[in-house]
């Protein structure tokens, strides 16, 4: 936006100073664009939890949220997600320092930890099913399997989404576009990370108390 | 010198060690409360449902302050009136639903 009034050396120029924030640039608008994307991720989460809070009751006879949910298991993936939010964080500082290969080295290991949380996340699916706890069996357990789904989906996603962008590290380094593509994994990170909390607190720790 | 500068503020505009640290050890004690709160049965009913409630939403705060840099965010704040958009209206969805089908007579 900044260089469209100057020619090809002003150009350059623009590049070097990218630094500078008096204008935004294109990386901060991209930035910026898919943080109103997260936005419409929280419509529609919302509307997810509002549909569980509203069946949670509606057992059709089966089990109930108190006889389904070990909160061992839980609490070991929540802190799991919780520590990928950390190393995530990490990763954008070892960028901002220029440190390429300790932002991979985080990144990776903040990959390992979702897909850990992932692993355990289908096992308890898994384990729910093999005790009839079906996503048919009733209006709670469809809304449930729908919310804890949808968020693990994301995190799948973004697990993809992470290795895809450790292997464009490796070949292109710190560049101005590898940066925003680091800093935008890194929002929807911390942002299913905030989404966890709630599934935990509404779903989880509600549901057995 | 702008060199300097600009590794200076750019430094600033994405947190430290520090605070990074700081948000992560908030949200374990934030996640401990809680678990503590219904592993030993502490409260009931609707003093529960708030204290765990506000822990959540204590943690969310703290996500978006030490790890999404929203405290950072230059003016215009498009990315915080963003957030309060998207929150209200997630308020409204899920509040609002709670609260219709409290008068649900079909659901019970």
């Amino acid at each position: 936006m900044a260089s469209n009034h100057s020619a090809e050396p002003a150009l350059h120029a623009g590049i070097s100073q990218e630094e500078h924030h008096d204008h935004p640039n294109l990386e901060e608008m991209r930035t910026f664009g898919f943080w109103i994307y997260l936005m419409t991720d929280v419509l529609i989460f919302g509307t997810f939890f509002a549909a569980y809070i509203v069946l949670r009751g509606n057992t059709n006879g089966g089990p109930g949220p108190a006889e389904l949910f070990e909160l061992n298991g839980i609490i070991v993936s929540t802190f799991l997600l919780l520590a990928s939010s950390y190393t995530c964080g990490l990763a954008v500082l070892a960028m901002n320092k220029g440190k390429k290969q300790a932002l991979m080295v985080w990144l990776a290991l903040t990959a390992i930890l979702g897909a850990a949380f992932i692993g355990l996340e289908i096992t308890e699916f898994t384990h729910l099913v093999q005790e009839g706890a079906t996503m048919g069996t009733s209006a709670f357990l469809s809304a449930f399997y729908t919310l804890v789904g949808t968020h693990g989906l994301h995190v799948c996603i973004g697990l993809i989404w992470m290795v895809a962008v450790i292997l464009q590290l490796a070949s292109k380094g710190i560049t101005p576009v590898m940066k925003r593509k680091v800093q935008t994994i890194s929002l929807f990170w911390h942002f299913l990370d905030v989404v966890w909390i709630f599934v935990f607190t509404v779903v989880y720790l509600m549901g057995v108390s | 010198m702008a060199g300097f500068e600009s590794d200076h503020r750019s430094e600033e505009a994405h947190g430290s060690v520090r605070s990074y640290t700081l948000g992560f050890v908030f949200s374990i004690v934030l996640t401990v409360i809680p678990i503590a709160i219904v592993r030993n049965d502490w409260l009931e009913g609707t003093a529960n449902a708030v204290m765990l409630m506000g822990a959540a939403v204590l943690q969310l705060i703290v996500q978006l302050l030490f790890f999404m840099h929203l405290r950072e965010e230059k003016s215009p704040r498009y990315n915080l009136l963003s957030l309060i958009f998207g929150l209200v209206i997630l308020l409204v969805v899920v509040a609002g639903s709670m609260w219709i089908m409290m008068f649900n007579q079909v659901a019970g």
